[in-house]
């Protein structure tokens, strides 16, 4: 077992996802990012943890441009994905996104059926030659956003009409099923009760085997349950990044000790 | 593990270039946007057009005509017992006053030292058929004045004015009764002589409506003072009724069916086509409460009915955006909550509504339609009244309702005065509206 | 003018009840308005509005009521005999009204005394030649009939109106006496006003309710008298509309529906897609320059009167669509399809034209409604911003969008000065949008305009037609609204 780990890692290290250099970010006249040096790693789930308006969203949306949409925001510092700057002129947002998926805060399925909000992603960037095709697509993106079987037989109700925890979970399986590369998580549970965060964090495990999933939470038990490595944000700068256990057992900077133990927050 | 090969279909291409898709998405993105702006463009270049299209045709309103001739004023003509009554100088009827003018007219054009065949009749034909009344009208008021020669500047008639204006041309004149080809030879040369000349017209601004064939004395001032009196009794009704119906709704009325009703009634009020409550003020107003037809009283009542679910709408919003917390302080200190509501979140609220007051006098000011059924069209607007009774017992017109009287007429002449007084129609709502903009970010207050 | 002196008497009494019971309340508690229950205001107030507002409520009844009684009254001396054929008691009553109102222009002038006024008889004096001395025109000789419930009617007039004015005074005074004896210190004051305002109010509020009232029945009677000179059944499933002023005319809506509903449709076909598209303009891309100044300059379009939209239709529209479509070999198409200015696509475009900042401000409300989290779904997955709007937007707008379409078409139904200016007068059924046709509320201007008597059919129509169209538009405001209020709550 141990060995398997030493290997695991090697290998991931050699396998850098998402490179971020010295990214500082601009709304306005606010500076929310101030210089964040980050190597996200394929196949692992990050945690980006941290008090409230310390950056770790605005980051976590800097890294598929979603920042793009906010007219006063500035992104200045490089971010390579698979070595190529996201930011370069050539790089269509659109394109990027296909690549980088996004699952938000507040569950927002489309006012269409289950399977158009699932079939969305595939249509716009044209993955399926045939309606069988797409029917597969679907099927197996809800499998894997682990709803599948409490949907099968409803495919053509809206997807609005679902409950809290199987709505995110559908937009889980709307975000995979445009085969992304990373999948981006804005805090995906704080709008969930306990039982449908339980299912959800979950299915982020599984998804570790297929993506690099890149995941913002308040919560620290969350951080500490679902990643493997975490960054904790305080006031825009990127303190400390490392191991989730030892971030959580012995962290070096004393700003996320104080965190951890809840002094500031 | 057979996923994986699925969701890696495209790893390994490069964010750096654009595959066909998304060129041809791109593509279709652009078009989208550019649907967006050619909409807007539309819009706007309509509104260019209009505009254009108003100021152009309407500014010709501003200037007027007018021929300078010195007039004898005979006294064997004028005043035959030669001793200045004044009662026998009133006897004298326009008629009386054409000769006058005639020569007048015969002589300026000598004096010009032009040459012209044209019968002194047909000299006197250039000018407005207004002109013997004006004359007689200075007589009557300046009776010493009779056996000298006075300076007037009289109205040139319609057609002079279109031809200096380039409405009116040799080829458009063939069948015109009103002028011939000669005639305005003779314009042109009198023209030189600087004995016709243009100048701003005062008299369409402040003036009375005329008569269908004297399109050049006809101005908008009385139906303007009739609009004036039917805003004043929106403004003193609509005003009250509006706060006090909105204070009601927004601070005391209860939940339940009757406040529902009367909720949903204002909401459906305010979209009822204006033209039916012009047949609501024609039915209760003039058949069954008999006021009197064409008043700016009754005009003004169907328009208070009518802006009223506007003022309501808009002092409701703005009662609503006071703070509960201001009513909260108030009743804290023990004023009852009639007190709190007129001593606080009223005063608080006041921009706001006068802005929406504003507005719905604006959209009153310019509406019409109902205004056709109560009788204020087709009335010649000449008297302007002469006291607060009169001007809002007396018929009259009021500005929209003059505009579409000139519209209907057949003169093209009218036309040039219908634009010009949409031109005057609109310096009010721009006015008014631009005072409730400036009420608006002035006093607007973001709690 | 008694009532208007009635009415300032009554407010200048209410002034002075104002200063006494002030002025006695304080008197009660030896000056010291600290021992009064209420502000010292607040018994002024008292005294002035208890004598003023149950006597101007009256005064108003009685003003509404009266009307009703004396015709009522009158209209039974009336017998049936003295009703011509072709004719109805209204339009005899008409008749009676307009004499009574002469003699009492004639009196009031000074030219008829009033005892004269009251004994003449028609055999005896012309007395259509009187009243026209006078300036009042009747239109047929005044017959003895007419002439004695005339008198009648003034009569009845003149003792309603003493009864009235003393009534008023009565209420008044008792009032007055009345709040001013109660008025001591311990008299809660404060309380009964804040009654009596909230009441005030609440009839303010009310009037909303009365004006709709006032609109059905003011229709709905007419509406009725119309139906009883003409068939329904015509009127509503007949195909041709031909007034002719001597009577038996083709009154029936069907022809001018059809006109209406085409310049509407017509209408929504400019501004729908022009609004549509502005507003998702304006609200997903234009930067906040851009939005700063086409906003307010579209809604200027929205301000301007709809005469000016009229005169534009009837003297700059039509006449450039003449020189596209008319003028066979002189115009631009060398075609001659449209004969004048006026017609179903002139007033068409115009009120497109007019009804743009409309759908555009209204749909740029609704698309605002749609909650940013979709958007950024959307954009999240990858979808450019165009396929956002058209897949993602505009479907979760889409209630709002047809509830703000309704009240669009509920506007182009209802507008009346562009199609009476640009539509022309032709009622007919015709698919070329180049010919002239005719709507309802066209119709309603010209029939209650013209010099028809009022009593007659050709007039009437026109009640039943403004019933026809505040119906139409009611119904689809009521159910615009009622979408827009759902769609609004869906995303609360």
């Amino acid at each position: 077992m141990n060995d398997m780990t030493v290997l695991d890692k090697a290998v991931e290290i050699k396998n850098t996802k998402i490179a971020a250099n010295d990214v500082h970010v601009y709304y306005g006249d606010a500076h929310a990012i101030k210089g964040v040096d980050v190597e996200i790693e394929d196949k692992t789930v990050t945690a980006f943890i941290g008090p409230s308006g310390c950056g770790k969203s605005t980051f976590l949306r800097c890294l598929n441009r979603m920042n793009d949409t906010i007219d006063i925001c500035q992104v200045k510092g490089d971010i390579l994905i698979d070595g190529e700057d996201i930011y370069d002129k050539r790089v269509d947002p659109v394109q990027l996104r296909a690549k980088v998926g996004m699952v938000f805060q507040k569950p927002n399925p489309f006012p269409k059926s289950i399977y158009d909000n699932v079939a969305y992603g595939p249509r716009i960037h044209g993955l399926a030659k045939t309606k069988a095709d797409l029917d597969d697509i679907v099927e197996k993106s809800l499998r894997r956003g682990a709803i599948w079987d409490e949907v099968k037989d409803r495919l053509d109700k809206p997807g609005t009409g679902l409950s809290g925890g199987q709505q995110q979970r559908l937009c889980i399986a709307r975000a995979v099923a445009t085969e992304p590369e990373i999948l981006l998580m804005d805090e995906p549970c704080s709008a969930l009760d306990p039982i449908a965060t339980a299912q959800v964090e979950e299915l982020i495990d599984e998804l570790r085997t297929s993506f690099s999933v890149v995941i913002v939470t308040h919560s620290m038990q969350q951080a500490a349950r679902v990643s493997q490595k975490t960054a904790f944000f305080h006031l825009g700068n990127l303190v400390e990044f490392g191991e989730t256990g030892k971030i959580f057992t012995n962290p070096e900077d004393p700003r996320t000790e104080s965190y951890i133990t809840g002094r500031i927050g | 593990m057979s996923d994986t090969s699925q969701t890696s279909s495209r790893q390994g291409s490069s964010l750096l270039e654009l595959s066909e898709r998304t060129k041809k998405r791109n593509a279709a993105e652009a078009r989208f946007r550019g649907y967006g702006m050619t909409a807007i463009a539309i819009g706007l270049i309509m509104l260019m057009i209009l505009v254009f299209t108003i100021i152009s045709k309407g500014v010709g309103a501003f200037q007027q005509t007018f021929v300078t001739v010195q007039v004898e004023l005979l006294a064997d003509k004028l005043d035959k017992k030669g001793n200045r009554n004044l009662d026998d100088i009133k006897k004298v009827t326009t008629f009386g006053y054409s000769p006058l003018i005639r020569a007048a007219a015969e002589t300026s054009v000598e004096q010009a030292g032009i040459a012209t065949d044209l019968k002194s009749k047909d000299i006197a034909g250039l000018l407005s058929k207004n002109a013997a009344a004006t004359l007689r009208e200075y007589v009557v008021s300046n009776p010493n004045q009779i056996g000298d020669t006075v300076t007037f500047r009289f109205l040139a008639q319609s057609r002079v004015d279109g031809y200096l204006k380039g409405r009116v041309t040799r080829e458009s004149i063939a069948n015109d009764k009103n002028i011939s080809v000669a005639q305005l030879d003779l314009v042109d040369q009198l023209v030189d002589a600087g004995v016709i000349q243009k100048s701003f017209n005062l008299a369409f601004i402040f003036g009375s409506d005329a008569s269908d064939a004297r399109p050049e004395a006809a101005g908008i001032g009385v139906s303007m003072l009739g609009s004036l009196f039917m805003m004043m009794v929106v403004l003193v009704l609509a005003l009250p009724i509006g706060v006090a119906a909105s204070i009601y709704l927004e601070e005391f009325a209860p939940q339940n069916w009757l406040t529902d009703i009367i909720e949903v009634n204002i909401a459906n009020l305010a979209a009822v086509p204006s033209i039916v409550f012009g047949i609501l003020g024609l039915a209760v107003f003039i058949n069954y409460l008999h006021l009197p037809t064409s008043a700016p009283l009754v005009g003004g009542l169907v328009l208070t009915l009518m802006t009223l679910p506007t003022i309501i709408i808009s002092t409701r919003a703005s009662l609503k955006a006071v703070p509960p917390s201001i009513r909260d302080a108030a009743l804290g200190v023990g004023a009852s909550k009639m007190q709190a509501v007129f001593h606080h979140v009223l005063p608080l609220a006041a921009p706001g509504i006068l802005t929406g007051t504003i507005i719905g006098l604006a959209q009153a000011l310019g509406e019409t339609a109902p205004l056709l059924l109560i009788g204020m069209v087709g009335f010649i607007a000449s008297n302007a009244p002469d006291g607060l009774a009169s001007g809002l017992l007396s018929p009259n017109s009021a500005m929209p309702a003059q505009i579409y009287e000139w519209a209907k007429r057949a003169d093209p002449a009218f036309y040039e005065r219908a634009w010009g007084g949409i031109i005057i129609l609109l310096v009010f709502l721009i006015t008014m509206n631009t005072i409730a903009v400036i009420l608006r970010r002035r006093f607007e207050r973001r709690w | 003018m008694p009532l208007l002196w009635l009415v300032l008497i009554l407010i200048a009494a209410s002034i002075v009840g104002f200063f006494l019971g002030r002025q006695r309340a304080l008197h009660t508690a030896d000056g010291n308005p600290r021992d009064l229950h209420s502000l010292p205001s607040y018994y002024g107030h008292n005294v002035a509005f208890t004598g003023l507002l149950p006597a101007l409520i009256i005064l108003v009844i009685w003003v509404l009521v009266q009307p009703i009684i004396i015709d009522n009254r009158v209209s039974n001396l009336i017998p049936s005999t003295a009703i011509p054929e072709n004719s109805t008691l209204g339009l005899v009553m008409s008749d009676v009204r307009r004499v009574a109102d002469g003699l009492d222009h004639a009196v009031s002038e000074g030219s008829l005394s009033s005892e004269r006024a009251s004994a003449l008889q028609a055999d005896k004096t012309d007395v259509r030649a009187l009243l026209g001395e006078s300036g009042i025109a009747v239109g047929n000789d005044v017959r003895p009939e007419i002439l004695s419930a005339a008198q009648k009617y003034r009569k009845i007039n003149h003792v309603g109106s003493s009864v009235m004015t003393a009534l008023v005074l009565l209420i008044a005074g008792g009032g007055f006496i009345y709040a001013y004896s109660v008025t001591h210190k311990d008299f809660r004051a404060r309380n009964i006003v804040e009654r009596g305002v909230l009441g005030l109010l609440i009839l303010a509020a009310s009037l909303a309710i009365l004006t709709t009232v006032g609109i059905v029945l003011s229709m709905f009677f007419e509406t009725l008298n119309f139906f009883s000179l003409h068939s329904w059944k015509d009127f509503y499933l007949g195909t041709t509309w031909a007034p002719n002023f001597r009577g038996d005319s083709d009154l029936s809506i069907l022809p001018l529906l059809w006109g209406t509903l085409y310049i509407s449709v017509i209408a929504l076909l400019v501004a729908v897609p022009i609004g549509l598209f502005a507003a998702v303009y304006l609200s997903e891309y234009a930067n906040n320059t851009v939005r700063s100044f086409a906003k307010p300059l579209l809604e200027i379009l929205a301000g301007i009167p709809t005469i000016v939209y009229g005169l534009f239709a009837l003297l700059t529209v039509g006449p450039a669509l003449v020189t596209f479509f008319g003028q066979g070999n002189n115009g631009i198409l060398g075609v001659e399809w449209m004969a004048g200015a006026t017609s179903v696509l002139t007033a068409g475009v115009v009120m497109g034209i007019m009804l743009i900042p409309f759908v555009s401000s209204l749909s740029d409300d609704i698309i605002n409604a749609v909650p940013q989290t979709m958007r950024d779904g959307s954009l999240g997955l990858g979808a450019t911003k165009s396929e956002t709007i058209r897949q993602v937007v505009i479907p979760a707008a889409l209630p709002g969008i047809v509830g703000a379409v309704l009240l669009a078409a509920s506007r182009a139904i209802g507008e009346t000065m562009i199609v009476v200016m640009g539509a022309g007068a032709i009622a007919k059924f015709s698919l070329n949008p180049l010919e002239s046709m005719t709507t309802i509320t066209t119709r309603i201007v010209s029939q209650l305009t013209g010099d028809t008597d009022f009593a007659s059919p050709e007039t009437l129509v026109a009640f039943a037609l403004g019933l026809t169209l505040f119906v139409l538009t009611l119904g689809l405001n009521v159910l615009a609204l009622y979408i827009v209020r759902k769609y609004r709550e869906q995303y609360d």
